[in-house]
């Protein structure tokens, strides 16, 4: 199905299954521990042997000898793969670093040998007994030293935008700001690591995994593997978060594939936790400058936004600008991204890549010009609003009520309560108060499934989509009920398996409405052949309570499928209304904080966010995104930061004590509110994404609440209390 | 993790006997510590002597009216034990603020007292670390140090002791009582019991091969105001920058350690006579021969704001 035109009503409009506040379909199994992880598949009849990785020592340079002679005769190893004894293999097309094989090293804990054995304990202890001899080069490792040296990102990535003319405007404007900001390098640091099982049979392989994205898997570990991709079969229908870190290939899965073609038997790999930080991808840091001008009433005149991040050769850059092209108006406008090598492991997206990073800069940026103005900073955000593509006013945005998020939020919050900055304590606490705009676009991405309806008149939605602990199953299940019209009950879902349709994936957010879009085009197939199996003219069709009638004629469904079945399989591809309309999320963040006026610890006591993202497929599902993404923001914010030691090249906290995510004690009070409000532009399904919206700009928030506070502006990220304690009150 | 076999010792005395005949013996406790470091090889012990069954886990009055504490006690029980929170309140907060529920029902006293340090590097097998490996090099000196010591370092090291308890023990001038391969006991104040890094970093504390803890003994209480506050990054679940152990008396005199800053819980006896002149004059004595790294010289100053509320706190 060709989406090219703006949805008019359908099915999905009837709203009795979609949109309504079901519990996750799959939960069951979660809470009951039935849920198969990756790692987790055990048949009886396998006999699994257990992969160890090991990790290279250096940043930098050459393995010149792997001694694993003696790792090879310690109880219960089966055989020692190096990546010396491979040779170059090809990379996955989405990877940047190699995966494994060959001598370079490119990065710390760069996969280079694996110790295959009976137990995970016996392969564990022989890996310590490989001895590694390297050839060590100089590195670099710090941003801000390579700043001079950073370049032009490839034209593809849109490194560079301007309309009018900033400079000229940005001079003669009276009221401007000029600041930088930075961000760190963050670890995805989901709950489940990355794991696999793989078993060959003959010349095609099975691989069990932990991906977000089925058919990049598949063709990347074929591309690794020099096979055909049809030799491929991967699985993946549960995965224990990913935010990003499992978008591409990883080497679990290829080091798995490897070995037990090796051993001749199917072979488990986890990485250890400690080896993810380094081993694979992260949020690359940020170094971004900001300058705003604007006429006295608050009319932006000039904006500019700069950013500079780094990356392994072949990598690319943060993209922290994007937001700034779409989000305020001004007719006066730059924008530019710089990337410099680093030789730290590959930066790669993070969940909200660019929007993250660029709205916890940008939206410090807006509340700072606000109090140069003197105006409330929603009230600054809303006389900027724009309702048409600053840099192309020709192209209007498809749907866009970010005053109605803001003007809700502020209301619900009491932001009328807000005080001047440090002015407001509680004891030792000083209260504070901050907003940001949320906002994110809304991607899509080709996306199919395969419906089939069997005579008990059970509906089978198959599709490599992947549910990432999001709701995937949830909201595919309740779009094919809704478009058969039968109760939820009578959908069955599979997901993440590579011999299903491909399908979107979950990523920059885009999942959950072209899946489900997906599924809608495969129904209405599936409709089509119910209706003329049957002799009706599908038009006229009307499917409801496990029926389908025209007229007063009706039959069940079951019916209709009759002993053979019926099936219906499409995928959703979407014309040219993004060209036309822009297409974005919109939110406000609303966060209160209480510093300790001693110690300068922060502490969050209560958040909202005000969203608007089109339909809302299912209110639990979609809150749990949005609640999700402010605690990661909260992790942002305050507390996330992959220690760079810029001598050895590595990121130094490489485990959870060390690099800290929030705890529930930093959470205390979380609200959501979805406006009404359907997107006929979008989809079918009238919805966009939200997985990644609740994430942008919530950083901002929290660190202007922590300014309104104190009175500190922090703009380096994370805001620890070092950051504070020099410029708090005295009180010894 | 290297494949070690394990013992169930049948009394103190066996116990400490074994582990004096096998030098890569370690005694196992509640594990929480021992076993994390055995999967990394950052410990290797060849054997196991399980000293949980040795009627180690008990608490009691001591005849001078104090309390003796077993080596196995958990760190749940030990907080919630009823004399503790009523006469030695600073180490049932100590306690509380540390790990997390499920880490202290299993953490003892022992343990808690003979956990190894936070610090990165040592953690990290592929880095040169003088307390992992001696004379290897410290990797964490011109590295990150956010964490790390600011008193009391040396140029082999400057890893800090993360226990919560030991500064609360600290406080209350605890006594480590010990049982020798021999069979000899001693009494060992907490004062004394852990070393600075010095050259000698893998050397922590006084204790010998083989010399098992049996109790640590708290002195009569002392009444007062119990405080202890932790700072940290988050507001749970995470290791001090810093933290304060005070017992505070109504006319101001009183008795301070601190954690976070050195390799051992830091106490200076001759600081606390300016605890009635506040928090700046105690922290200049505690802190007189600090030598933070640029990375962590805030933790002087947080340390004086961090006394500093704990004095308004005793105060109000
Ligand atoms: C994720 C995490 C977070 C943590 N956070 C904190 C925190 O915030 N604050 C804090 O204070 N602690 C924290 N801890 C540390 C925790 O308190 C210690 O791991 C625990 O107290 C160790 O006690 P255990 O009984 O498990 O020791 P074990 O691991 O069994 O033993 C530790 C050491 O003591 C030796 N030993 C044990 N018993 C004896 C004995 N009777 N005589 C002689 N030697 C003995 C062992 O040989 C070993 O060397 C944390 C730990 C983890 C894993
Ligand atoms: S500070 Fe101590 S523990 Fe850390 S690396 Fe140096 S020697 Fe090792």
């Amino acid at each position: 199905m060709q989406f090219d035109k703006p949805a008019t009503t359908n099915p999905i409009d009837q709203l009795k299954v979609v949109g309504k506040p079901i519990h996750r379909i799959d939960g069951e199994l979660k809470t009951t521990g039935r849920a198969t992880y990756a790692y987790e598949w055990h048949d009886p009849d396998m006999q699994y042997a257990y992969g160890y990785p090991v990790g290279a020592a250096i940043a930098k340079g050459q393995v010149i000898s792997i001694d694993s002679s003696v790792a090879k005769q310690a109880h219960g190893v089966l055989d020692v793969l190096t990546t010396l004894d491979l040779g170059d293999l090809k990379k996955g097309k989405m990877n940047t670093a190699r995966l494994f094989g060959g001598k370079q090293v490119q990065h710390y804990h760069q996969a280079i040998a694996v110790v295959v054995a009976e137990t995970f304990e016996q392969a564990r202890a022989a890996a310590t007994l490989i001895k590694v001899e390297y050839a060590p080069e100089q590195g670099a490792f710090d941003l801000r030293s390579e700043l001079d040296n950073a370049t032009m990102p490839d034209p593809s990535t849109e490194p560079e935008s301007s309309t009018g003319d900033f400079h000229a405007a940005f001079v003669v404007a009276p009221v401007t700001l000029d600041a930088e900001y930075s961000t760190p390098d963050q670890s995805h640091s989901m709950m489940e690591p990355h794991a696999s099982i793989a078993a060959w049979k003959g010349e095609e392989v099975t691989v069990w995994t932990s991906s977000q994205m089925i058919d990049w898997w598949r063709s990347d570990l074929a591309i690794t593997l020099g096979i055909d991709k049809e030799k491929v079969h991967l699985m993946s229908p549960f995965i224990g978060g990913g935010f990003g870190g499992k978008l591409f290939l990883r080497v679990d899965a290829v080091l798995a594939a490897l070995a037990a073609k090796t051993v001749g038997r199917p072979v488990k790999v986890a990485l250890p936790r400690p080896m993810m930080p380094n081993n694979t991808t992260h949020r690359p840091a940020t170094i971004q400058r900001i300058r705003i001008g604007a006429e006295q009433d608050g009319k932006i005149t000039a904006v500019a936004h700069e950013s500079w991040s780094g990356d392994l050769p072949g990598g690319g850059p943060e993209t922290a600008v994007m937001q700034t092209r779409l989000l305020y108006s001004g007719d006066n406008r730059m924008t530019a991204m710089k990337l410099a090598t680093l030789d730290l492991p590959e930066g790669n997206a993070m969940r909200a890549p660019g929007e993250a990073p660029g709205l916890m800069a940008l939206e410090i940026a807006m509340d700072e010009m606000a109090e140069k103005l003197g105006l409330d900073p929603i009230e600054f955000r809303i006389i900027n609003d724009t309702q048409v593509d600053p840099e192309h006013p020709e192209r209007p945005f498809s749907y866009r009520d970010l005053i109605g998020c803001l003007r809700l939020g502020a209301e619900r919050f009491g932001w009328d309560k807000r005080a001047r900055p440090a002015t407001r304590r509680e004891g030792s606490w000083m209260i504070g108060m901050g907003v940001a705009t949320a906002f994110r676009n809304n991607l899509v991405m080709t996306s199919g499934a395969r419906v089939t309806l069997d005579q008990e008149g059970i509906i089978t939605v198959e599709t490599d989509m992947t549910d990432i602990g999001t709701g995937s199953y949830t909201i595919i299940a309740q779009t094919a009920a809704e478009m058969m019209g039968v109760d939820i009950e009578k959908v069955a879902v599979q997901l993440g398996d590579s011999r299903f349709p491909v399908s979107a994936g979950s990523g920059g957010q885009f999942g959950a409405n072209s899946a489900t879009s997906g599924v809608y085009a495969a129904c209405v197939k599936l409709r089509d052949a119910v209706a003329s199996k049957l002799g009706f003219n599908s038009a006229d069709a009307i499917f409801e309570n496990g029926q389908v009638r025209v007229g007063n004629r009706s039959f069940p469904l079951s019916e209709a499928a009759g002993a053979e079945g019926l099936v219906g399989e499409d995928k959703i591809e979407w014309g040219k209304l993004a060209e036309t309309h822009q297409q974005s999320t919109f939110g406000g963040h609303f966060v209160e904080v209480a510093v300790d006026v001693y110690t300068g610890e922060t502490r969050i006591r209560r958040m909202l966010a005000v969203c608007a993202a089109g339909r809302v497929l299912n209110p639990i599902t979609a809150r749990s995104q949005v609640i999700g993404a402010m605690t990661m923001g909260a992790g942002a914010a305050l507390s996330e930061e992959l220690a760079v030691d810029m001598r050895r090249g590595f990121f130094v906290n490489h485990d959870l004590a060390g690099y800290e995510v929030p705890v529930h004690a930093d959470i205390p009070h979380q609200d959501v509110i979805f406006l009404d409000e359907t997107d006929p532009y979008s989809s079918p399904m009238k919805a966009k994404g939200v997985g990644e919206l609740g994430l942008c700009g919530v950083s901002a928030a929290i660190a202007n609440a922590v300014y309104n506070a104190t009175g500190i502006r922090v703009r380096d990220y994370p805001i620890t209390l070092d950051k504070l304690i020099g410029r708090l009150p005295e009180v010894v | 993790m290297r494949a070690f076999s394990y013992e169930r010792a049948a009394s103190v005395e066996a116990a400490a006997q074994a582990a004096a005949h096998n030098p890569e013996s370690r005694f196992i406790a509640g594990g929480t510590n021992l076993l994390d470091l055995m999967k990394l090889e950052i410990e290797k012990p060849s054997h196991l002597i399980d000293v949980n069954g040795l009627g180690l886990d008990t608490i009691e009055s001591t005849a001078e009216g104090g309390l003796r504490i077993g080596a196995v006690v958990r760190n749940t029980d030990l907080a919630a034990h009823e004399t503790v929170r009523r006469d030695y309140g600073v180490l049932a907060r100590a306690l509380v603020a540390g790990a997390s529920g499920q880490l202290r029902n299993r953490a003892t006293t022992a343990g808690n007292l003979l956990q190894r340090t936070r610090c990165p590097y040592f953690y990290d097998p592929n880095q040169p670390c003088n307390k992992r490996l001696p004379g290897s090099g410290c990797s964490a000196i011109g590295g990150i140090t956010r964490q790390l010591g600011v008193v009391g370092t040396s140029e082999a090291c400057i890893a800090t002791h993360p226990s919560d308890m030991a500064v609360a023990m600290r406080a209350l001038d605890a006594i480590v009582d010990t049982v020798k391969p021999g069979g000899e006991r001693r009494s060992i104040p907490i004062a004394d019991f852990h070393r600075l890094p010095g050259n000698t970093p893998h050397i922590e504390t006084e204790l010998q091969q083989g010399e098992i803890i049996t109790s640590v003994v708290l002195p009569p209480p002392i009444g007062g105001k119990h405080i202890y506050r932790k700072v940290r990054d988050r507001a749970s679940y995470a290791f001090a920058l810093v933290s304060v152990a005070a017992v505070i008396q109504p006319d101001g005199t009183g008795k301070v350690a601190v954690g976070g800053v050195a390799h051992k819980p830091w106490r200076i006896e001759a600081a606390e006579s300016e605890l009635p002149n506040g928090a700046r004059a105690t922290v200049s004595i505690l802190m007189a021969d600090a030598r933070p790294t640029d990375q962590n010289s805030f933790k002087v100053d947080l340390l004086e704001r961090t006394l500093g509320a704990v004095l308004a706190g005793a105060r109000g």
